[in-house]
């Protein structure tokens, strides 16, 4: 219980740490970004959309600095994200909420099926060391994990797209198509989905075998897997309930991350794939100059990283006795 | 020079140091391999592979092997210039932690656990999006601030392992101040983890400037890889057929991520014997199932150092 709550004190501060962040990286910046927009909407902006640029850059207004932080600490509290300037009048969550689903969708399986593969392929090449996996995989995996995902996502549009014409390589779904749950609709949405996918997995799967081979090792060479063997176990037992079970925990808490990460990381293979999910809505809304919605969007994308570490934490507790005393 | 030893002694490491070292030679020299000026746009418009020009040119005309060659320096600059930075700020703040301990070791771990925590991509996008087309400088100073926590973590785990050994104990007696027991007693002891968190430190930084260049959030005028990939996908030249200007740049980051990755992996191997690839004449002897797993000498107080990996 206490090792509970300890991880949600610190789920608030990290929060409270990202919201201070967005307050305060504008006011910091040389050449205030506020006096360079404000001039540029100068007198196409009324009403709403201006106290939404006042209240994040604190201009045209009488408080005094922590009486304009404490507004903005309640305004984020309560979920006031303010007015997008670019989609102007519709408030900034809304936007946001027609994103989500497709980053979720999309990348969220992709980083389950990355994280059970890799780990997959990491407990088989522990397990046989020296096997053809095992000098195999890992200097394969080191190799692809360090070329940029972007490019993997242009290379996959050139040869599968542009040269074998197989597949399509803009957008979540054709113009043609009306959202309904139809097979024909689904087909669609899913012919789409897989080059940015597949780019995705490519890159991210190699983090997981390689950290999941190295726990195992050291998990194999511990004494209750000796005696799991002197008791005659099966192989597969020894390895799965034994060995895996413990070499997982440390990477439970690296997954979570992971999955948090998937909307960030995600965000340029959304921007090469004109993907339209949550990352491809960051960069739009960096281009556009559409701070409101740029704080909002950076604000969520670090509270998708926050409950999945807490969930993680909830989860080594129950796994992992020792954590429960600590 | 037992490293060198070390290095020469295992494959992946060989091939990572000679891929590295080619590329400082580029960026030491470019002009010896490139004669023309990267910069200069007075060619012909996306020309293809030719004898002129090895790599063909851009779409504003450039030679696009003078710029691959040219880039070398600004990219070879963010991932010594960051990584440097980035560890030498890590192992002074998570050596300091686990030295001084208690409150000092509270509110550095602290902090260093919130910065872990905030995605870093998306922070990065975010403090380039206010500054608006940053220098290579300030390039360097935006991942050098974001990226060091990764590394204090693992250094201060580690430094808690050392911590209460004699020669340390020994140094406070003589009255040493902390500032030398950390830097001159306690950090030659992690070397070979120090290389490690650099090496990883510095793919990231090249990855993740890659990316903000290339999504048009670094200098647009510098001449760099990330940024030939800004100049090609706004030149749609995948769409229009001139996949060099893609596949040059591209290629070039992944070959030095490629050459920083494997010398990291070589060095966990070298740290971490348990880790090395098992040789074949042993497993004969022993029967491939039987007891095969590794015997440690002594159970190793070190997180992989690969989880680093899932910083992206």
């Amino acid at each position: 219980m206490r090792f509970v709550l300890r991880r949600a004190g610190f789920f608030v501060l990290t929060l409270w740490a990202a919201i201070t962040l967005n307050f305060f990286l504008p006011r910091m910046m040389p050449g205030n970004p506020a006096i360079a927009m404000m001039a540029k909407f100068h007198g196409r902006l009324t009403g709403q959309a201006l106290t939404s640029l006042e209240t994040i850059f604190g201009v045209n207004t009488h408080e005094s600095l922590p009486a304009q932080y404490w507004h903005y600490l309640g305004d984020m509290v309560t979920g006031n994200f303010g007015t997008s300037l670019f989609y102007f009048p519709s408030p900034v969550w809304q936007e946001i909420r027609v994103a989500l689903p497709w980053t979720l969708g999309l990348f969220g399986m992709v980083t389950i099926l990355a994280f059970l593969l890799g780990t997959g392929v990491g407990i088989i090449g522990a397990w046989r060391r020296g096997g053809i996996v095992d000098s195999v995989a890992p200097p394969l995996l080191v190799i692809t994990s360090a070329i940029p995902y972007f490019w993997v996502g242009m290379m996959f549009i050139l040869i599968f797209s542009l040269k074998l014409q197989y597949l399509p390589f803009s957008g979540g779904m054709d113009i043609t198509e009306t959202p309904a749950w139809t097979g024909e609709f689904i087909g669609n949405v899913l012919e789409h989905s897989i080059l940015p996918a597949a780019a995705l997995l490519i890159t991210t799967i190699g983090t997981w075998t390689l950290t999941m081979r190295n726990n195992m090792v050291t998990t194999l060479a511990e004494d209750y897997v000796r005696m799991a063997r002197a008791k005659g176990l099966r192989g597969s037992r020894i390895m799965l309930d034994y060995a895996a079970r413990n070499a997982i925990l440390p990477n439970l808490t690296g997954f979570a991350m992971s999955l948090g990460f998937v909307l960030g990381g995600a965000i340029l293979i959304e921007y090469v794939f004109n993907y339209p999910g949550v990352g491809y809505m960051l960069l739009q809304a960096v281009q556009n100059e559409d701070y409101p919605l740029m704080q909002a969007l950076f604000l969520l994308i670090t509270v998708a990283v926050l409950i999945a570490i807490l969930l993680a934490d909830i989860a080594t507790a129950i796994f992992d006795p020792r954590t429960r005393t600590a | 020079m037992r490293i060198l030893r070390a290095i020469g002694g295992n494959a992946k490491a060989a091939t990572g140091a000679v891929l590295l070292l080619a590329f400082i030679i580029l960026a030491i020299a470019p002009g010896l391999f490139a004669h023309d000026d990267p910069t200069a746009q007075t060619y012909a418009k996306n020309l293809g592979a030719s004898g002129a020009h090895l790599l063909g040119t851009t779409g504003l005309g450039q030679d696009v092997f003078a710029q691959a060659v040219y880039g070398t320096r600004v990219v070879l600059q963010i991932a010594f210039g960051a990584g440097l930075a980035s560890t030498v700020i890590a192992a002074l703040i998570g050596v300091a932690a686990a030295y001084l301990g208690g409150l000092w070791d509270g509110v550095l771990s602290i902090v260093t656990d919130v910065i872990l925590v905030i995605p870093l991509f998306p922070l990065l996008i975010v403090i380039s999006a206010y500054i608006h087309n940053s220098g290579t400088g300030v390039l360097i100073a935006v991942l050098t601030f974001t990226g060091w926590s990764y590394t204090a973590r693992q250094l201060r785990s580690q430094a808690l392992a050392v911590r209460s050994r004699d020669f340390l104990v020994a140094a406070k007696v003589r009255g040493e101040r902390a500032i030398y027991i950390i830097v001159v007693e306690i950090l030659p002891t992690m070397s070979s983890l120090l290389v490690a968190a650099f090496l990883t430190n510095a793919l990231y930084d090249v990855l993740f400037a890659s990316s903000l260049q290339f999504i048009g959030l670094g200098d647009p005028n510098a001449t760099s890889w990330g940024t030939m990939l800004y100049w090609a996908q706004g030149n749609e030249a995948l769409q229009a057929g001139f996949y060099l200007q893609v596949i040059v740049p591209g290629a070039a980051i992944a070959l030095l991520g490629a050459a920083l990755a494997l010398l990291n992996y070589a060095f966990d191997e070298i740290g971490n014997p348990a880790l090395r690839p098992v040789r074949r004449r042993r497993r004969l002897i022993s029967g491939p199932r039987r007891l095969s797993g590794p015997r440690l000498s002594q159970p190793t107080p070190l997180p992989p150092a690969q989880e680093g990996l899932s910083r992206a």
